[in-house]
């Protein structure tokens, strides 16, 4: 702005332009529209503020954040922190937080290894395997959510069989209309050597592939990190495992009367939400993945055929770590668009973080104001965070150009 | 070079059908096994459906009771009891006549405008944002020209999907445009009011948005005054909506290059005139493909109005789950599939003008 102003003629030949009216120079032109514009937005606040304070004095209803302390006096039907219905509505908050994040980070996983198989599916050389993923695609993602989670949870595991006619699944694993059994693992004597072994296996293999890379870049020699990987990850904790005896033991579900009793329970409400979510945003990440590995260039898979690569490290080495760099930012957003349209579960009974705050704890206090700022606010950080962590990630694998 | 060999064809096993099956089939071990599953699965798919939606189906029945039988499939008598209130809701019947009419007044219009090579876009245009809104207020709502008046709580069903879409996208359509033009703005403060808003309500879901509708709207307004349920969902999905259009012709924006807004600067066109006749009819037509998909987006999203009590077509089919005349293992999955089929056949077509749209602006750039 300054260097076109700051302009000057450049001799004494050329006269100096008239100043024109004030109201065509474009600096008081701009400073005008904003003024009017803040004007009218603080009018606007100031209105409604106004009339939301009328409206919250006229029902008695109290503000600030008072009520946070206060006993909730409901229950939540699933909590991975200490929850009953004399916690307070504090407590509730992180409850449903929890639980939100708990459908999130599973539905991503589900959605990205399913995504990914159909993505690459819809690529296959084989007609018959990209018909089939091109059919998942366009019939998944043309169909809205909602109706899917409905159907997932009225249709299907609603109508499963009562507890005593359970579908047995393998692994003692059991299926019925109130869930999903799974045993559960009960740690015995010594089970902490195993978890150590595993957390040393792990350590040590980030160290061979750090060595590995290094060694790698200074010779050219490459170094079987997958299998001493996959050595050092399963082979030693269970090695531990069967010298000290086997110390993990099962508790299986057993059906006691009219329940299943043992076991881990998973509530149908979190099952559908987790198919539901994870299949229907595998359907965009699916689409985002065949774009990716299209947008390589043929030359890169011609010159990998040429260096006599076979198809699965050409896959792994040249074309993924490029197609990556296109596929990161448009996963991200998928990525947050699960988590948003985690909030779906209101609809089918799931205590996420939006029934249970947005919607029982605004129903009983009727602070609308403070309890929709709040919401929004959990939901910013939310899209923050993992924007923020997706750009180091993206940085992390971009192209570097020596 | 006296005698030529003579030209053979290739063999047989490399042309043809057989040539085919072998090349996109069978090429490899590998390939012969995931054939062998894909038939598989296709054949269970298959095999499914037909048995459930067909040989199975129960065709004929008055209540749930007809549809309750071992093994029993699709329950179709739920779907043709109920296919009226599925399209219409509580919308009185005697008074059905002015939904269709606006549906007719809405192709005459639509038809035209989707098919690039008819004339006369300008009054097709003016038709579609003038005279259909009105007309089709008039009619679905009533109370003029001897018309009855019909409130919107008796609306349902795919009317009321189609009525919260159009008037959501039309509503973000101006919003959007003056949001992506905000943001590029040299004025900071209106850079940062724009910037603040898209991503507010693009980071959060469009659940919270209607529960700020349904609790927090009223508490916006003074005393007394109060505005309908439905027009509250729709203020609130229309400016949804605005926040996702005004990125997709942000990046319209992006793609015009500086010479075209120097151009019109060295013309001495003011500041509208360029965005109205220069930037914007490019930047628009460049982003086609992304605002039908954001109209898609919207059009699925608009099945979330039901969790704040207004019925449109996924929200009446789960409402008539409940009715316990038709209480049948099989009733809910019949709604859901058919009240599937309708919003994917919506959705499937409007993606594939989206493809059609794509393609024709390509082979125009390729020039």
């Amino acid at each position: 702005m300054t260097a076109t102003t700051n302009r000057q003629a450049p001799g004494p030949l050329v006269t100096p332009p008239a100043k024109p009216n004030l109201l065509y120079r474009p600096e008081f032109r701009q400073a005008v529209y904003q003024v009017l514009l803040v004007v009218c937005l603080i009018f606007a606040f100031w209105t409604i503020a106004n009339n939301v304070a009328d409206n919250l004095a006229r029902q008695n209803i109290a503000s600030g954040f008072g009520f946070w302390n206060r006993t909730s006096g409901f229950d939540i039907s699933q909590s991975l922190i200490e929850y009953s219905n004399q916690s307070t509505y504090g407590r509730a908050f992180w409850a449903g937080l929890l639980n939100t994040l708990l459908v999130a980070a599973l539905g991503i996983v589900f959605a990205t290894i399913i995504g990914f198989l159909v993505g690459i599916g819809r690529l296959s050389t084989n007609w018959l395997i990209s018909r089939i993923c091109g059919a998942y695609v366009e019939i998944l993602r043309n169909l809205p959510l909602l109706l899917q989670l409905f159907f997932w949870y009225f249709a299907v595991l609603k109508n499963l069989p009562g507890p005593r006619q359970s579908i047995s699944l393998p692994g003692g694993l059991s299926l019925n209309v109130r869930g999903l059994y799974l045993p559960a693992p009960i740690a015995g004597p010594g089970f902490d050597y195993v978890l150590a072994a595993l957390g040393l296996g792990i350590v040590l293999s980030i160290a061979v592939a750090i060595w590995a890379r290094a060694r790698q870049r200074a010779t050219g020699e490459r170094f079987p990190v997958l299998w001493t990987t996959l050595a050092l990850v399963l082979l030693l904790p269970g090695a531990v495992y069967i010298a000290l005896g086997q110390p993990l033991s099962f508790q299986y579900p057993v059906l006691r009367g009219f329940n299943f009793q043992g076991g881990v329970a998973v509530q149908p409400e979190l099952i559908a939400l987790v198919v539901g979510l994870s299949t229907y945003t595998a359907s965009f990440i699916a689409e985002i993945v065949r774009a990716g590995i299209a947008g390589v260039p043929r030359g890169q898979r011609e010159a990998a055929n040429a260096l006599g690569l076979s198809s699965g490290l050409t896959m792994r080495l040249v074309i993924l770590p490029q197609a990556l760099r296109i596929i990161i930012p448009p996963l991200t957003s998928q990525y947050l668009n699960l988590t948003k349209n985690s909030s779906l579960a209101v609809a089918i009974g799931y205590p996420d973080f939006v029934s249970v705050f947005t919607g029982t704890v605004l129903n009983q206090t009727g602070q609308a104001v403070e309890v929709i700022l709040l919401t929004m606010l959990v939901f910013l950080t939310i899209s923050l965070i993992t924007s923020a962590f997706m750009n180091w990630f993206n940085k992390h694998i971009a192209l570097v150009e020596r | 070079m006296t005698s030529t060999t003579a030209e053979m064809r290739p063999p047989r096993s490399e042309v043809g059908v057989i040539g085919w099956v072998r090349k996109n089939l069978f090429s490899s071990p590998t390939n012969a096994l995931l054939t062998v599953i894909g038939i598989w699965i296709i054949w269970s798919a298959v095999s499914g459906v037909a048995h459930w939606a067909f040989t199975q189906a129960t065709w004929e029945g008055t209540d749930g009771k007809a549809c309750t039988w071992s093994g029993a499939g699709a329950c179709w008598p739920f779907v043709k009891a109920k296919f009226s209130q599925f399209m219409y809701g509580r919308y009185p019947e005697p008074q059905r006549w002015r939904v269709d009419l606006t549906y007719v007044l809405a192709i005459i219009g639509l038809v035209p405008l989707m098919i690039p090579r008819i004339p006369g876009k300008l009054f097709n245009t003016i038709y579609m944002l003038v005279f259909f809104p009105i007309a089709a207020f008039l009619l679905l709502s009533g109370g003029y020209f001897g018309l009855p008046y019909i409130p919107t709580e008796l609306w349902g069903g795919l009317l009321v999907t189609l009525v919260v879409a159009s008037v959501g996208i039309a509503g973000a359509f101006p919003l959007g445009i003056m949001l992506a033009i905000g943001r590029r703005s040299r004025m900071p403060i209106v850079r940062w009011v724009s910037v603040a808003f898209i991503e507010l309500v693009r980071g959060v879901p469009l659940i919270t948005v209607l529960f700020m509708a349904s609790v927090m709207l009223p508490l916006f307004l003074p005393e007394g005054m109060t505005i309908d349920k439905l027009l509250r969902a729709l203020i609130m999905v229309a400016l949804f909506a605005a926040a996702y259009l005004a990125e997709v012709i942000r990046g319209g924006l992006q793609a015009i290059p500086r010479g075209q807004f120097e151009a019109a600067d060295a013309l001495g066109l003011t500041y509208a005139q360029k965005m109205g006749l220069i930037i914007l009819p490019q930047a628009l037509k460049l982003v086609i493909p992304g605002i039908v998909n954001t109209f898609i987006g919207l059009f699925k999203d608009t099945s979330l109005v039901l969790i704040i009590g207004i019925f449109d077509l996924l929200g009446i089919v789960q409402q008539n789950q409940n009715d316990a005349t038709w209480f049948s293992p099989s009733t809910a999955m019949t709604g859901y599939v058919f009240a599937g089929l309708i919003f994917w056949i919506f959705c499937f077509s409007m993606s594939r003008y989206s493809l059609f749209i794509e393609r024709r602006l390509a082979a125009s750039d390729r020039r």
